[in-house]
């Protein structure tokens, strides 16, 4: 046996103090159960979704507390991986299995916000503020250097003074709008995240 | 992808090069592992770094970054020299008997036509088929005419020798014959080997040409359309895949439409120059259907007001006057001060594009920036001085930025498009927090108050704009269900088969699919290969039934894929010419069964079509056949050929002498970034970027789960170079390249070796991405400070895997 | 818990449950499958509301940097030149517990009930009993348990027992992209290991095997390891892993001799309870050692309110 005596006195010592009470039978009455966990998850409402991150698509189970009524503010307290999905059946990568720090991070934008010209900060506004600003900005450029003829006279109706670079996570339903939105406006700068 | 993630399970073989599925699609990695486990399939990884795919690979070759055409290349040179080839898929399904016209030519590095002073190859006119009187291109079946494409392809490929493919790349011959031996196995009529890449192959300035090479490999190894075979793009973001089929880019419209030049100023020629016709009898050539397709996008879109008479609006669409305006031709723009607006919806421009420094410099120009995030990102606050990290006079930024705060995913409803081109539809389970709004209602927000100023005040060019149709229940937030339904198509007056004359949808129907658009304008799709998504029957992205009843992965009711359910892309391909499955044991995907096609997958086919009329099944194609020759659809020539990174180790390209062939002769560069490229001398190691699995891209920084598991910037050096360095695990290193600086901790690692590269010793760095001036992991320096802002011939994408750094000690 | 009986219960002589005979659970770790991605320190961390710092990087993969009472399981990296293949390799092990069929935690723990073993072979702490003293870590062969600078207490993987209660599998398991960390009935895992060590000869690795070390009695947690005759070049797994002497002096000397001086230290103590009142009895070590046993276990235990 590899041990010094200094070693020895401690566990002589140590478990002498801490446990002598329980072997003379002064232990507390055992409470064999108190020690697991409630599982938090037994009631909680289910919403099926696809990870946000790369591009195999895994299913994901959010759950979320509370049940939908009417005065609960449902909030997602664990995501975990849909187990009938044919793809990652359950599974999660580190980034999908911490998906519950994107949704939750402190790092969210919760108003709109600006910054003006040489400021060092944010103001916050409201959004009709921040849309009514937005859409005099673009339509100002937009007047201003809209190309209706090129050079040698071809119809163009191109707007490039104003450029517009589209979301990777976003929805096909927010995308196809965009798409809908950006070209009535004439816009050629226009891209996506698909080589970055 | 050609085929999907489940579907890897099928492979005998799984490749992984230009790529770390392991590292970045960890999921989907798993069909990897199941291939080993019940297919006994091996795996090869071939890549500069030995990285997490490596480490349960079977074998491993290293290779010099950037060198992958060179790799390829004499592959294809070994398959053929020893005649490793898939014979009767090569000589029915793709091109070799096609014969090209006189006058193609290749000569020390360059291709025929070459204008150096345009760095482009403007004359591609000898770079096609010889055309026969009777139309038809000209094909010899024996393959003895010179100018077939199996002989050119031959000749062009003789010249990567194995002693010269290792020089260049730096792979020892013996570990490189080792595994061009392994795939050469697969040659086997019911064989499949998959690729999988990813950004290390897009991310170079021959990146189109690394991805051309390995689908050429593919092709003569007959693993195209086969289960467990084909060429798969691992996509990086959940939803650039719909994002591009949605033509997202400069240069597109939905469903890979492409927008005019400024010289198509005629309707008819618009559509003519897209609608081709067979090149060889009894074809399909399915894009004869544009104008369909096209008018029906137009109706989507303008409704009432697109109609015959106005060209179905065609005046309305803006024209291009040069290739497109891809995100380095912007921000070059912009540096120069020709941009005055910018809107960045969940994009983070100054991390994730090269060259920080011209970008951050771009955007101080522009007079106002717009952010649509649901996270604080670094571009949102560019304007901030973070010390060493985004060292910038704030008061001289007079560049205005809104930020709006958006949903995440957990936030509403939609769908996403995986790689296997799955199209998934989720639902929101709670509210967003504050005040975040869709990206819908802050786009349709927008949107109304133009069209009221418009309307109010008139303006430039107002038409598309007060035309635009907006059919949505509630107009500043219309539902993602009533956006689907629009891009899936409907019938806008009742919709007829022509041979039968029986309806097959009445006006106001979902349409089935996009075999029932009409160039009339009697249909609407705002995205033809999406059509079907959201049929008469409701939502067929929302299925979810996962049964699997043949077995072989293709869960056909699960979600919905474009086109039209198919899981495998080409899928006729595995079967023989007769119609029957080169493999019908393990490898049945679809089959002749007599009277049609069918099986396990929807037949990429024309289901009615016999075997012996000789319908081809590449049918997209108006060869009907696959090309390994490119004809003049690549920037840079029809044969892929190996060009160095613009910032070589080595100096010169060992294929060529030539100056003008060193580094790809079409990229794109402008000339103030020629003016930053860095030289060997100064700058003496191959740098390469890569993402790490602990993060995504520039977001989980802002995740305290991944910030805590892997929460600090470093670098990667191999032992080697840190001990001629001095430099031990753990110390700070500064890397530098021409463009800046970062400085991180260093990982010393025996899994970056030195290479022999031309005679030299090249050593490689290895620079994760993800950390940057805002996030509760560590700040760090944004990686892209070093990266050059150089492009792609083709797509434009910058090369982020391949320049030059120099690592000092801190 | 009905389904998951404590057989075995730290500090404690009263016959445990013997008659309900739930089937054994194991995890099953295949290093060969594992690509170390730590989709199961993120999962454990997330299941179990955990959060450490944001630590740094010390020049390797691993992170953080070791265990911590907010950490239960780690993924160690380590590069292998394989000198009979000449092939580099970089293996990779998900450390955590290994719910030992004899803990040496639970045999060390002097704290009545603050270590049980179920049925079913998961070893769990119980804070609330939990007196800090560290004993666990001494006893624990693998170095496992750490404790927690916020509450004084012991903490480790508790194999999602609050998962495993309700019918569910280890939140490291279900997320496991690769399927390198497997569940179910320890024959059903010791089955599937011998298939895939089968496949791993197939591939190269003669030595391949399980481990699943006698010395703690067997596993609850195995590993499928390439080298199952070097299981050290795993970031340091024990070879021949044991109860540690300390616990077992304890259990075979030290006891005996502590239980004969146990009567009148006990006595000692209650008379110093009633005539002087609660006292704290100083540290017997210099408490400038670097240690974890660093809190005094006689002020928990010696409470007379709570004697009969």
């Amino acid at each position: 046996m590899d041990m010094n005596r200094r070693q020895f006195f401690k566990v002589c010592g140590v478990g002498l103090g801490a446990s002598s009470m329980a072997a003379l039978g002064m232990a507390p009455p055992p409470a064999y159960a108190e020690t697991i966990r409630h599982f938090k998850l037994a009631s909680t409402r289910e919403t099926r979704n696809t990870c946000p991150y790369c591009s195999v698509g895994c299913g994901l189970i959010m759950y979320s507390q509370g049940d939908g009524g009417k005065n609960v503010a449902q909030e997602i307290i664990h995501i975990e991986g849909d187990a009938d999905h044919p793809v990652n059946r359950g599974t999660l990568c580190p980034k999908g299995a911490g998906l519950l720090d994107f949704v939750h991070s402190p790092n969210r934008l919760k108003y709109p916000e600006v910054r003006e010209a040489g400021s060092g900060e944010w103001k916050r506004i409201g959004w009709d503020e921040a849309l009514d600003s937005i859409a005099k900005l673009m339509k100002a450029d937009r007047d201003a250097n809209f190309v209706e003829k090129n050079a040698a006279g071809q119809t163009v109706n191109r707007w490039l003074s104003t450029g517009f670079l589209a979301a990777s996570a976003s929805s096909n339903e927010s995308g196809y709008l965009t798409h809908k939105v950006v070209r009535s406006l004439g816009m050629l700068a226009f891209d996506n995240q698909a080589r970055v | 992808m050609t085929n999907h993630w489940s579907d890897i399970k099928n492979a005998d073989l799984v490749l992984i090069m230009g790529g770390n599925a392991a590292e970045a699609h960890p999921c989907g990695f798993k069909w990897v592992t199941e291939a080993k486990a019940h297919n006994k399939a091996r795996l090869i990884v071939v890549d500069p770094r030995f990285n997490r795919s490596a480490s349960v690979a079977d074998l491993y070759a290293p290779i010099r970054t950037g060198t992958d055409i060179a790799f390829l290349g004499g592959l294809i040179n070994y398959l053929i020299a020893n005649d490793k080839i898939q014979h009767e898929y090569v000589r029915n399904y793709t091109d070799v008997s096609f014969v090209v016209k006189e006058g193609f030519g290749f000569e020390d590095g360059l291709f025929n036509g070459y204008d150096a002073a345009k760095r482009s190859y403007p004359d591609k006119s000898a770079w096609g088929y010889e055309i026969g009187a009777d139309g038809y291109a000209v094909v010899d079946p024996t393959l003895s005419h010179p100018r077939c494409v199996f002989n050119l392809l031959k000749k062009h490929y003789s010249r990567y020798t194995p002693e010269l493919v290792s020089s260049i790349c730096g792979t020892p011959q013996e570990t490189m014959l080792k595994v061009w031996d392994a795939i050469a196995e697969t040659a086997q009529p019911g064989k499949a080997m998959t690729i999988m890449y990813a950004l290390g192959w897009t991310q170079h300035t021959v990146g189109s040409q690394m991805i051309r090479t390995g689908a050429m490999v593919q092709l003569l190894l007959g693993n195209i359309g086969m289960p467990g075979g084909g060429m798969n793009a691992l996509r990086g973001h959940s939803n650039i895949q719909g994002l591009t089929d949605l033509g997202l880019l400069s240069n597109l419209l939905p469903g890979y439409l492409t927008l005019p030049g400024d010289a198509e100023q005629d309707y008819s020629a618009y559509i003519g120059k897209r609608t081709s016709l067979p090149l060889r009898p009894g074809q399909l050539s399915y894009w004869q259907h544009y104008e369909k397709f096209h008018v029906s996008l137009m109706k989507a879109w303008f409704g009432k007001a697109a109609t015959a008479e106005n060209n179905w609006a065609y005046d309305w669409l803006p024209k291009l006057d040069v290739p497109g305006y891809d995100v380095l031709k912007v921000f070059d723009m912009m540096f120069q001060g020709q941009v005055n607006g910018y809107f960045c919806q969940g994009f983070n421009p100054i991390a994730a594009f090269p060259n920080k420094a011209k970008v951050g410099a771009a955007l101080a120009r522009l007079k106002y920036l717009v952010i649509m995030d649901p996270l604080a990102t670094d571009t949102s606050e560019f304007w901030r001085n973070a010390g060493e990290f985004n060292d910038v006079d704030t008061a001289a930024i007079q560049t205005t930025v809104f930020r709006l705060p958006t949903t995440c995913f957990a936030e509403e409803d939609g769908s996403l498009v995986n790689s296997g081109r799955w199209l998934q539809w989720h639902w929101k389970a709670a509210e967003p927090p504050g005040e975040a709004r869709t990206d819908i209602a802050i786009m349709a927000g927008l949107f109304q108050r133009l069209r009221a100023l418009y309307q109010k005040e008139g303006g430039a060019f107002a038409a598309p704009i007060l035309n635009l149709d907006w059919p949505y229940l509630r107009p500043d937030e219309p539902g993602p269900d009533e956006l689907a339904r629009e891009f899936s198509g409907k019938a806008l007056a009742d919709v007829s088969d022509p041979a039968s004359g029986a309806v097959l949808a009445k006006a106001g129907e979902q349409l089935a699919g996009f075999a029932q658009l009409r160039a009339d304008g009697s249909t609407a799709s705002g995205c033809w290969i999406f059509s079907g998504a959201w049929t008469q029957a409701g939502n067929q992205m929302a299925r979810r039934d996962n049964a699997d009843p043949y077995g072989m992965g293709q869960t056909l009711g699960w979600a919905w894929a474009w086109p039209a359910n198919r899981r495998i892309l080409y899928n006729r391909a595995s079967a023989d010419p007769s119609g029957q499955p080169w493999d019908p044991v393990k490898k049945r995907l679809v089959w002749w069964n007599g009277k049609s096609w069918g099986g396990t997958d929807v037949p990429d086919f024309k289901a009615d079509s016999p075997p012996e009329a000789g319908m081809n099944p590449f049918i997209m194609n108006p060869e009907g056949v696959a090309r390994l020759f490119a004809v003049g659809m690549m920037a840079e020539g029809p044969f892929p050929e190996h060009y160095e990174p613009f910032e070589t180790p080595i100096g010169r390209n060992p294929l060529h002498g030539n100056a003008q062939a060193i580094s790809n002769p079409a990229a794109r560069v402008f000339k103030n970034d020629l003016e930053v490229f860095g030289q060997a001398e100064e700058f003496p190691y191959a740098a390469t970027t890569y993402r790490l699995t602990e993060h995504f891209h520039y977001w989980t920084k802002h995740c305290r789960l991944a910030a805590i598991t892997q929460p600090e910037q470093f670098v990667e050096i191999g032992e080697a170079l840190a001990m001629d360095l001095g430099i031990k695990a753990g110390d700070r290193v500064k890397v530098s390249s021409n463009r800046g600086y970062i400085k991180a901790v260093a990982v010393v690692t025996k899994r970056l070796r030195p290479l022999t590269v031309d005679g030299k010793t090249v050593h490689h760095v290895g620079i994760p991405i993800h950390w940057g001036f805002t996030g509760v992991a560590k700040n760090g320096f944004i990686t892209n400070t070093l990266t050059p802002f150089v492009g792609d011939g083709n797509t434009q994408t910058p090369e982020f895997k391949s320049f030059l750094v120099n690592v000092e000690k801190v | 818990m009905a389904t998951q009986d404590i057989i075995a219960r730290s500090a404690t002589t009263t016959p445990m449950p013997q008659v309900r005979q739930p089937g054994e659970v194991a995890k099953l770790i295949d290093t060969s499958k594992c690509i170390g991605c730590k989709a199961c320190q993120v999962a454990c961390s997330e299941w179990n509301e955990l959060r450490d710092e944001v630590g740094s990087n010390a020049g390797t993969y691993d992170n953080p940097n070791d265990l911590s009472a907010e950490s239960w399981t780690l993924m160690r990296f380590a590069e292998y030149e394989n000198p009979d293949s000449g092939n580099l390799e970089w293996l990779i092990r998900k450390d955590g517990c290994m719910h030992c069929a004899e803990p040496g935690c639970l045999a060390a723990c002097p704290s009545p009930g603050a270590i049980v073993k179920y049925a079913n072979g998961i070893v769990d702490f119980n804070q609330d009993k939990c007196i800090g003293c560290g004993y666990c870590i001494t006893g624990c062969p693998f170095d496992i348990p750490r404790i927690s600078q916020k509450d004084k207490k012991a903490y480790k993987c508790t194999l999602c027992s609050d998962r495993v209660a309700v019918g569910l599998e280890p939140a490291c398991v279900k997320t496991c992209p690769t399927g390198a960390i497997v569940f179910g009935s320890k024959e059903d895992m010791q089955v599937h290991a011998a298939e895939r060590i089968v496949d791993l000869k197939e591939r190269g690795f003669a030595n391949a095997g399980l481990y699943d070390p006698d010395g703690v009695g067997g596993t609850h947690v195995m590993y499928v390891l390439h080298h199952a005759d070097q299981p050290s070049l795993y970031a340091g797994l024990p070879d021949a892993p044991a109860i540690s002497p300390l616990v077992s002096l304890w259990k075979g000397v030290a006891k005996p001799l502590a239980l004969l001086a146990m009567g009148a230290t006990v006595l000692a103590g209650f008379f110093h309870y009633v005539r002087v009142g609660p006292n704290r009895v100083d540290e017997e070590e210099d408490p400038g050692e670097p240690t974890v046993h660093t809190v005094d276990p006689s002020v928990h235990v010696v409470d007379p309110n709570k004697q009969p």
